[in-house]
């Protein structure tokens, strides 16, 4: 086995074949990912025309700073993931390190936000079950029940969205530390490249999130 | 980068052991957790065919209470209802039918076809050493168990197992206690479902992958055969459609477990109380399940079309009629498959408009699957056919395909299917498109690729008794339940006769009944042959059918990595009966004679 080759697995002809065939798999697995959102928000969306009332009523109990500051999170750390790429492309690994570790960081400040939020609705009583009440309404005329099915899918839609983050964060780090031990360069950086194409896809779903939920009242 | 430590695990050898844990560490690697697709799709092979026998003698069980109505049930009776002599109870019905469905559609008829099938095939057939992500396909299997333990556990838990229907319709399915089996067997369903979904998904991603990177020189896509191309479109179909399901199952979770209310409606009274949670929209649900449920429905029959395309063109000896308008049409169907779903809510209170809709594009199916029958006759026009037992098997599989396509489109129009719906009808429409289409079509594909498989011919006596009974029982179970639909026999009924209407139908059940004991009694023929091949049966070379296709160029059983030459492929795999070659198959891999282009397109179409 020729060095250059190393990192081909033994069913694949040559490296640019293992490269596209993973490219290819993740974005496959990423339209898989879209419908999979694509369901919850046609749930989402069904239900608002139901009960347009409730569901601004519930988006004006949202903390509107808190998922700004999150957007602009959660837009950063996609810059820095595509610079990290980048770098690794133009074969500065020191660069791509360091910007991958501030991916790293961005993605725990947005989940950091994302807790104390939770942590707010859980004090407030928005979290649906049992336990919840709505508290002051700010239209009096609208029903809880519905203004709690607006929280379920803020929680069902936003959860889902946390635990791509959470898994997302991990492989950020895995990938960091390959990229640290030098198996990255110009000639091989397809773990890079797919954990990239994945993190975008994250940010992509929280930007259609952050208006649905937070922004039409 | 010379020191790149990637790619190490397959290098370093395991360090000394004692010889018997050596031992047990290598089976494990090469039959338990193996990444070589043609293990993992034996894998899929074997689990599904022992959840086949599962299905069935579930479905046995519904066949006795409506043939014999509250008699002792044999065996399961006495089990489970010694209080009452062994008479079942309404619910456990509810509870068998549910589980017949669920067994039969997620872990025999998705699997045997994309997973048994697809994993041993795929590579094969387009020329490559193994699926593009090995480790995926490994997880593919492996994420089924947790599906075949917590739906099989399901059957232990208060109620004897989910019991809302494969269609797990809320509020019946979303409330904890709105029946006995409502709670934790449901939940446990919900979650292997969930699992299933998964390693459908892996599957698929690993399947498109493969089939457009891995393919071997000279392989184009029109080149492939109808079985890559079925596997291909059903590889498309599960990946968009399955997660809208996943989703859907996971909101209904949420409703069963922290009552958020996303099915349940306002103001539900279980039980003489006000359900605590509500709001929400139950038909929403029919939505999302249908949206996937549908397609799934392509997803059952697509490969096993293709199989059938490939049988049929091999023991014809001729080349397939139509290949473009087949691929077309198979993509046809698909694309259609996904704008249909709303047939399947007829009598929701869909208003008329919509229905009309869904109407007109589930009766333009009829269009591209006629396209296929006619093709298929068109490949045996003529052809010098050969009776095997596959080729018994694909032909009737288009015969009986006809039969449960046209049952198809009587359910597509609305005002007869206000009629028939949830009668005998629907149950007799899917059962010759599901067990005499597809079923039958996997016992076909078992029969012609055993040999590839395990390097040994089946017995072809046994073989032709196993298709003329089944056949014949087949259609004795299940053409009798057209009759029953079409006088309004209602479906998922413990006891229809309690209807003074239906009471004179029961000796027609009974006759069903008997038919179906006989057909569930004849697998056991083809059990022993398919045992006693793989031990004792005749060895066979590469090429026992004289096929033309990939598959049929490597060792029988291939080894690691398939193939022991760089196959390059000149042709498609039809060419049977061409004047280039004096035998009458012409492998995809045979050079052309000298002074033939071998780049020209072959001419006879």
């Amino acid at each position: 086995m020729s060095t250059a080759n190393t990192h081909v697995a033994h069913h694949y002809d040559d490296a640019e074949q293992q490269f596209d065939a993973a490219r290819l798999g993740m974005w496959i697995f990423l339209a898989t990912e879209v419908m999979f959102f694509g369901g919850m928000f046609t749930g989402y969306t069904t239900c608002r025309f139901m009960y347009p009332a409730a569901f601004a009523e519930g988006s004006s109990h949202m903390q509107l700073l808190a998922g700004t500051l999150n957007t602009a999170v959660l837009l950063l750390s996609s810059l820095t993931m595509a610079l990290a790429v980048r770098s690794v492309q133009v074969n500065r690994p020191a660069v791509a390190v360091r910007l991958l570790m501030v991916t790293l960081v961005l993605g725990f400040v947005f989940l950091g936000i994302k807790g104390y939020e939770y942590a707010t609705k859980f004090a407030e009583h928005h979290v649906p079950g049992a336990a919840f009440s709505l508290g002051e309404a700010h239209n009096p005329a609208v029903n809880p029940q519905h203004v709690e099915l607006f929280f379920a899918f803020y929680f069902l839609l936003t959860g889902f969205h946390a635990l791509h983050m959470l898994i997302g964060v991990t492989i950020v780090a895995i990938v960091a530390v390959q990229t640290w031990r030098g198996q990255f360069s110009s000639a091989y950086f397809t773990p890079l490249e797919i954990t990239g194409l994945y993190w975008h896809f994250v940010d992509i779903v929280w930007v259609f999130l952050f208006p649905l939920l937070y922004l039409i009242h | 980068m010379s020191s790149i430590p990637l790619g190490k695990g397959h290098e370093t050898t395991a360090p000394a052991r004692t010889n018997s844990a050596a031992a047990i560490s290598q089976f494990l690697s090469a039959y338990v957790f193996s990444k070589d697709h043609k293990i993992i799709g034996l894998q899929f092979l074997f689990s599904t065919l022992l959840w086949f026998l599962v299905g069935g003698l579930l479905a046995l069980g519904i066949r006795w209470q409506l043939a014999w109505p509250w008699t002792n049930m044999p065996i399961i009776g006495p089990m489970l209802f010694s209080e009452t002599g062994g008479q079942i109870s309404p619910e456990f019905y509810t509870m068998l039918f549910t589980m017949h469905a669920t067994v039969m559609i997620f872990f025999v008829i998705i699997p045997i076809l994309a997973g048994a099938f697809g994993n041993y095939l795929i590579p094969l057939m387009i020329g490559a050493d193994d699926m593009a992500f090995p480790t995926l396909n490994m997880l593919s299997y492996w994420f089924m168990w947790p599906a075949f333990i917590l739906v099989g556990s399901s059957f232990f838990m208060p109620g004897n197992g989910a019991a809302a229907g494969w269609t797990s319709y809320p509020p019946l399915s979303a409330v904890w206690d709105a029946a006995p089996s409502s709670g934790l067997a449901q939940t446990l369903w919900l979650i292997g479902i969930t699992f299933v979904g998964v390693s459908s998904m892996m599957g698929s991603v690993n399947y498109m992958t493969t089939i457009i990177q891995m393919r071997a020189p000279g392989m184009t896509m029109f080149r492939l055969p109808m079985t890559i191309w079925g596997m291909f479109i059903t590889a498309v179909l599960q990946a968009f459609a399955l997660p809208v399901l996943t989703a859907a199952g996971f909101m209904q979770l949420l409703d069963r477990t922290i009552g958020t209310g996303f099915f349940l409606p306002e103001g539900l009274v279980i039980n003489n109380s006000i359900a605590a949670s509500g709001g929400g929209q139950p038909l929403l649900w029919q939505h999302l399940f249908w949206f996937y449920s549908h397609p799934a429905v392509y997803i059952m029959i697509l490969p096993a079309m293709g199989m059938v395309s490939d049988i049929i063109s091999c023991f014809a000896r001729k080349p397939i009629f139509g290949y473009k308008p087949m691929v077309y049409s198979l993509c046809g169907i698909a694309g259609l498959g996904f704008i249909v779903w709303g047939h399947h809510m007829f009598v929701s209170g869909m208003s008329p408009m919509l229905g009309m809709t869904f109407m007109i594009s589930t009766m333009m199916i009829a269009l591209p699957s006629a396209v296929k029958v006619f093709n298929w006759l068109g490949t045996l026009w003529g052809g010098r056919i050969q009776y095997t037992t596959p080729m018994l098997f694909a032909i009737s599989f288009v015969s009986m395909f006809v039969i449960g396509g046209l049952s198809g489109i009587f359910m597509a129009a609305t005002p007869v299917d206000i009629f028939i719906h949830d009668t005998y009808f629907i149950v007799a429409h899917f059962h010759y498109v599901l067990f005499a289409g597809t079923a039958m079509a996997v016992m076909g594909a078992i029969y012609f690729w055993f040999p590839k498989m395990f390097g040994r011919m089946m017995n072809e006596p046994l073989g032709k008794v196993h298709f003329f009974l089944t056949f014949i029982f087949l259609n004795g179970t299940f053409f009798t339940m057209h009759i029953l639909g079409a006088v309004g026999f209602p479906r998922r009924l413990a006891d229809p006769y309690d209807y003074q209407t239906f009471a004179h139908l029961m000796p027609m059940n009974q006759f069903m009944s008997i038919c179906a004991i006989c057909m569930v009694g004849t697998q056991a023929i083809f059990a022993f042959n398919f045992f006693y091949s793989i031990f004792y049966g005749p060895a066979c070379g590469r090429n026992p059918w004289g096929a033309n296709s990939l598959e049929w160029m490597a060792p029988s059983p291939p080894g690691h990595g398939n193939f022991d030459f760089q196959p390059v492929v000149y042709r498609g795999p039809y060419e049977y009966g061409s004047p280039e070659v004096d035998t009458d198959y012409y492998p995809q891999t045979q050079p052309p004679p000298e002074g033939v282009d071998p780049n020209a397109e072959p001419d006879h179409h």
